[in-house]
């Protein structure tokens, strides 16, 4: 990473979505340990069926907004948590934070963010 | 020569009686359609002997599916969320036609004299209209609304006498009242229904067309007899209230059950069912359920209530007796119960678990479970006999 400083400034900005990707895979990786391989896959379902309800099943959109990584990569991640936490009044997005742990969002937002199993 | 001349034909009348006496020749009014949402396919059932009879693939997203029937109950055509509208010919289970008509859609209705097929559209927001036969485009009728012509997504689409169509605009307050009796949509716009309309029913008569409001308390009636009177707000109290519980899943108001007195309504946000009136539409009184209630179903006799429920307490069915107005009996069919569907006169109701993977068939006066039927997430479940109802 430090290498960076020396490069040319396009270099750097087609730097920037590797690094992106990095984080966000490593990110990934370290939520794996906190949450159980079953509760990951009930997760997993649940973003699928149940989000897919309303966002559709490929996440493509529905009543509410698509949730595709293409959709996302100009929206902040903690505004997603927040969102999936405390929902959006005014819209049918209910608080998910009655249901899911802080951990649980956190991960659902990675696996969103770096593109969901479908 | 004159030997080939002759048998030809001899052989020829054979083989095609012999294809016809290999072939089934059998009715449609005990087959039906259960969908299959994550896998995109449909499996074809029939509830005389309660048996799956063969599964139709590649039908796209089919999150929110919906099925339609023909008037001769010969064709499905099943609505998907990714805007594909498939003609399946469940007699031989193969697609007769399929075509994406928009980005992302919701639901659909077949008009009453079934030759017109609808489709309400989240993206782009509008209604389409087919040709039942052919699938080709009638009228497209987008729902702008607004200066800036923006479009809204459409919900509680419902077909209605006279060949009419109703429909809700969620992002716009608006009815639309769309007459094909000319061949050509007559719009007529209802504005400032109420905030959010997020689903539509008619009446099995017909006559009214009730929609939901997320935005605020209360219903908005149109009495499709005086269509000229406007709309009507009732239950002022009918909604999340002042206190905003969450909605885990939206109610469906296809569902409503209808007895003689009364409509029995899923609460919004709460975990009970709404017991109207449904002459002056004054709840009568409410009765506690599981969970936040998502279809409340009548028996076809009217004698029960069905009623299943939205996440995380998805796993329970109960059942209301109408006339004592109390819960008789919950049931625990499997992990995500989404839909309930009666046969044609109510002796067993077929239920889906989608997470548990079966459709479970329940005798309604004993509640036996009578069959499992194994499926792949299993959500919608749509017999025949919805061809000859109003709003089905």
């Amino acid at each position: 990473m430090v290498n960076h400083h020396h490069t040319g400034i396009v270099l750097k900005l087609l730097l920037i979505p590797m690094v992106l990707v990095y984080f966000s895979s490593g990110y990934a990786a370290e939520e794996i340990s906190n949450i159980s391989v079953q509760r990951q896959a009930e997760l997993q379902n649940l973003l699928i069926q149940d989000c897919g309800s309303c966002h559709g099943m490929t996440l493509k959109g529905g009543l509410g907004p698509a949730l595709t990584t293409d959709a996302l990569k100009n929206k902040s991640r903690k505004m997603i948590e927040v969102t999936i936490a405390l929902g959006r009044p005014g819209t049918p997005m209910p608080p998910w934070n009655r249901i899911l742990t802080k951990e649980e969002i956190h991960w659902i937002v990675n696996i969103l963010y770096t593109g969901v199993r479908l | 020569m004159m030997f080939f001349i002759k048998t030809i034909p001899v052989i020829f009348f054979f083989s095609l009686l012999g294809a016809c006496s290999s072939m089934h020749l059998r009715g449609t009014g005990d087959l039906g359609v259960v969908i299959e949402r994550a896998s995109g396919s449909i499996q074809i059932v029939e509830t005389t002997n309660k048996t799956a009879l063969s599964r139709v693939v590649g039908l796209g997203d089919l999150s929110h599916a919906s099925v339609v029937y023909s008037r001769d109950e010969r064709y499905a055509y099943v609505f998907g969320r990714d805007g594909g509208l498939t003609k399946i010919n469940i007699l031989s289970s193969k697609i007769t036609k399929r075509i994406i008509q928009s980005g992302n859609s919701i639901g659909g209705a077949i008009s009453q004299d079934g030759k017109q097929v609808a489709v309400s559209n989240y993206k782009p927001g509008g209604v389409k209209i087919f040709d039942s036969n052919t699938l080709e485009l009638i009228a497209d009728i987008p729902a702008t609304y607004g200066s800036e012509n923006k479009q809204s997504k459409v919900v509680g689409l419902v077909d209605a006498p006279g060949q009419r169509f109703v429909f809700s605009l969620y992002d716009a307050d608006e009815i639309w009242l769309a007459d094909l009796a000319s061949g050509k949509p007559v719009i007529t716009k209802y504005k400032n229904i109420g905030r959010q309309p997020y689903d539509g029913l008619i009446t099995p008569d017909g006559r009214y067309y009730i929609a939901g409001l997320f935005g605020e308390d209360g219903l908005v009636v149109l009495d499709l007899w005086y269509p000229e009177k406007g709309v009507k707000r009732i239950l002022d109290n009918y909604g999340r209230g002042s206190k905003k519980m969450p909605v885990y899943k939206m109610p469906h108001l296809e569902g409503w059950a209808m007895t003689e007195n009364y409509a029995f309504l899923p609460a919004v946000g709460r975990n009970t069912v709404l017991v109207v009136n449904r002459r002056n539409w004054k709840q009568v009184t409410s009765i506690a359920v599981h969970g936040q209630p998502v279809f409340v179903m009548a028996r076809p006799d009217g004698r029960q209530v069905w009623v299943n429920f939205a996440y995380p307490r998805n796993d329970t069915v109960q059942v209301i007796d109408t006339d004592k107005l109390k819960v008789i009996k919950t049931l625990k069919p499997g992990k995500a119960i989404l839909h309930m569907e009666f046969t044609p006169r109510g002796e067993q109701v077929w239920v889906s678990a989608r997470d548990a993977g079966k459709v479970t068939i329940y005798d309604t006066e004993n509640f036996n479970s009578v069959a499992t039927l194994p499926m792949n997430k299993p959500s919608g479940i749509f017999f025949t006999h919805r061809a000859h109802r109003i709003g089905l």
